[in-house]
């Protein structure tokens, strides 16, 4: 076995002491790696002495937790209430029928994972898409091949 | 021996305001770019980026302060930069590129500043300005936002500069816990999450308590509203007027330590108030003995995770312990038994935000603005289909004329406005015949709809109603926690009942069973998602029967 602790161990030291911690390790667990893993699950129930079973209780109640590896580039297309009235569905028909995947579905190569999401809170600019973090306002549905061959580039290069 | 005295000497607010206002005076031009959520994913950075290099080409940056603020208001015409020269108009430039900004610097902000001579802008940038005489601007009232838009608010000085901190020295040095609460309590200052209850009276209830060991303040900053961003745009744009509040509330409570729960998708604003606690910390503003006075407080932040439920406040206090957000019933309230048991008081962002203010000014100042039973002003999320969509505060009372037409500019292509949706997921719809009825809480609530959070959704005449409600119904749906029965049963059923009616398999039976579940989700509902998740069908039901009637099988055109 490596001596190098893993990330569960690590991140469950870190807040072991703190109160009311187990929400915010998960979230460093999940920034690290994208997802919680299983592995990584069990070590936190160990070092922050939680029963492995409220750990899953917690990770399925929240939306925001994942338990399987997301695709590379995660595609947010908010749902809020400003962007359904501008028609924020017709775009996230595009998203699905071109990557042919449901929400909450990743591509088979991977590169992609497609959500939908609550208010992001950029209402003013709704029609809003966020995929990695880069925000895409005022969306038409003829703009989603064009994200999706930026984004294509951009893990072509990487 | 460190000296004590010559520490919080370092540290005295006075010197450094005045410090920082003689800084500034030294500009000659201030240039504002709004750096929030909304701006900077239309490419804000880049902008503050390339005027920072052009001044550092052009050797201005003596003359020139980049100051980048929170959200100015107008997001849908955003990136946003406004610039101030001393003896000339502020200008606001609207949907500001990189050619705009390199323009806007070399065709107006080098010239002004080398020649006093007037400058004609050209074309290309006149397109760009936005008046600031737009109703949109000069008919606002802002408190709560007075410092969004004007100040860094990664920078604690600029805070300081414009009064920051003030009234939490003149609560710690000058008044009693219970002077506090009084203060509150005569503003009538209501709480801005959506209950609309008393913060003054809810501080008394908390005030009473005893401190056995710990007694906790906690900020709702779970802002889960769809079409709602108020709270977000508070905390990126003045987090320490949020961070002023909470520890006024936690001197006249008696509590010991705070906290802030916000939302997991909101970053930035997550980001900001790290950095504010921090620089609160180094200026002894969080800690021990704070401003000498004896009063010690600490706060530390825990994000949600994407639980709608989790605004509500017992549930919210069971995601900081770590578990499920599910709500539980109330008595006892939090204020007796909260957060790990111990007596909490919880308070939303907004309701926070006003409280610096009115220790400074007087309740009666705060009192001057707003109706009877509804005081101060309110900040509101304008949005839909609507001109001027954006950030908005008012006084309590305005109608909603005034806020549709006047300040958001109307209902964009020529299409008339139907009607305006509030509270969100919780709310209800006011047709466009109530247009002069003033925005207040009890005004709100006879018609079926409620304050909430401060979403106000514009609806024009080509949206379906039946639709409308079904989606805010999903909404709640899905985000019911499941604990009690009425919330989840019966949410699923209306559902598919909607679902039935609006793929035009409904029946006029089913408009009654409707009714029938709503009333019993609104009476044996454990808290508020589930009382509140039938409004938005109700009140589309009583407003616009006739779009479900025309769906139904037997309907009044089927007859």
């Amino acid at each position: 076995m490596d001596n190098e602790p893993c990330l569960g161990c690590r991140i469950g030291d870190k807040w072991r002491k703190k109160r009311g911690s187990l929400i915010m390790a998960l979230h460093e667990i999940q920034g690290a790696k994208g997802y919680v893993d299983w592995k990584d699950a069990v070590a936190l129930a160990e070092t922050m002495d939680v029963p492995l079973a409220r750990i899953y209780e917690v990770l399925t109640f929240y939306n925001f937790f994942k338990l399987v590896a997301p695709g590379k580039a995660v595609i947010s297309v908010c749902t809020g209430t400003a962007c359904f009235l501008k028609g924020n569905d017709k775009v996230l028909e595009r998203f699905k029928s071109e990557l042919n995947i449901k929400e909450g579905e990743s591509t088979p190569d991977g590169l992609f994972h497609l959500q939908v999401v609550r208010c992001v809170g950029c209402c003013g600019l709704a029609p809003v898409c966020v995929v990695n973090g880069k925000t895409y306002g005022r969306m038409t549905p003829e703009q989603v091949p064009e994200i999706l061959n930026e984004w294509r580039e951009v893990f072509k290069e990487a | 021996m460190v000296d004590m005295a010559e520490i919080y000497k370092k540290f005295d607010i006075h010197e450094i305001a005045k410090n920082k206002l003689a800084e500034i005076e030294k500009y000659k031009c201030n240039i504002y770019c709004c750096h929030s959520t909304g701006c900077k994913s239309s490419g804000s950075d880049d902008l503050i980026a390339l005027i920072q290099q052009i001044l550092e080409e052009t050797e201005l940056t003596e003359q020139v302060r980049i100051v980048s603020t929170g959200c100015m208001g107008l997001c849908a015409q955003g990136p946003l930069i406004r610039i101030e020269i001393n003896g000339k108009k502020d200008i606001l430039f609207k949907r500001v590129d990189m050619d705009t900004t390199r323009a806007i610097m070399e065709e107006y902000v080098i010239p002004s500043l080398k020649s006093n001579e007037e400058i004609t802008l050209g074309d290309n940038l006149t397109q760009h300005i936005l008046s600031l005489d737009l109703p949109f601007f000069t008919k606002q009232e802002k408190v709560v936002l007075k410092n969004a838009g004007h100040i860094d608010p990664e920078d604690i000085t600029e805070y300081m500069a414009r009064g920051g901190y003030l009234a939490l020295e003149k609560a710690l040095k000058t008044m009693t816990p219970q002077e506090v609460v009084e203060e509150i309590k005569k503003s009538g200052l209501r709480g801005r999450g959506g209950g609309g209850f008393s913060t003054g009276m809810k501080w008394e209830l908390a005030a009473k308590v005893p401190t056995i060991d710990e007694k906790f303040i906690i900020c709702n900053g779970d802002e889960g509203d769809p079409g709602a961003y108020m709270d977000r745009s508070i905390l990126e744009g003045d987090p320490h007027a949020v961070i002023e509040g909470m520890m006024i509330a936690a001197y006249a409570i008696g509590a010991t330590s705070g906290w802030f729960y916000v939302r997991a998708e909101y970053p930035l604003a997550v980001e900001r108030l790290k950095k504010a606690i921090q620089a609160c910390k180094k200026h002894m503003l969080l800690g021990n003995n704070i401003m000498g006075t004896g009063f010690s407080f600490n706060v530390d932040i825990r994000l949600g995770a994407g639980a709608f439920v989790c605004g509500e406040e017992t549930a919210l206090i069971h995601s900081i312990e770590g578990a499920r957000g599910t709500p539980r019933p109330r008595p006892p309230y939090p204020t007796n038994k909260g957060l790990w048991d111990k007596p909490s008081c919880v308070n939303n962002v907004e309701t926070l935000a006003n409280v610096s203010k009115i220790l400074l000014k007087g309740a009666d100042w705060f009192a001057s603005f707003g109706t009877e039973t509804s005081k101060g002003t309110k900040v509101f999320a304008l949005t839909g289909q609507v001109e001027h969509s954006g950030l908005i505060e008012v006084p309590m009372g305005t109608t909603i004329n005034e806020i549709v037409n006047e300040i958001g500019g109307g209902v964009p292509q020529g299409k008339k406005l139907k009607a305006i949706q509030t509270g969100g997921p919780s709310g209800g719809v006011i047709p466009a015949k109530y247009m002069d009825m003033p925005v207040c809480y009890e005004e709100l609530k006879k018609l079926g709809s409620i304050m909430g959070s401060g979403g106000m959704i514009v609806i024009d005449d080509s949206s379906d109603m039946v639709s409308l409600a079904k989606f805010y119904l999903d909404f709640t749906v899905d985000e019911s926690c499941g604990k009690c029965a009425p919330c989840r049963i019966g949410g699923k059923q209306m559902l598919l009942l909607l679902d039935k009616i609006n793929r035009g398999r409904g029946k006029k039976k089913d408009l009654e069973l409707l009714k029938k579940i709503a009333f019993a989700m609104q009476k044996a509902s454990l808290c508020g998602l589930g009382q509140t998740a039938p409004n938005p069908v109700l009140s589309t039901l009583r407003f616009y029967e006739e779009e479900y009637t025309n769906k139904l099988l037997d309907g009044k055109d089927k007859e």
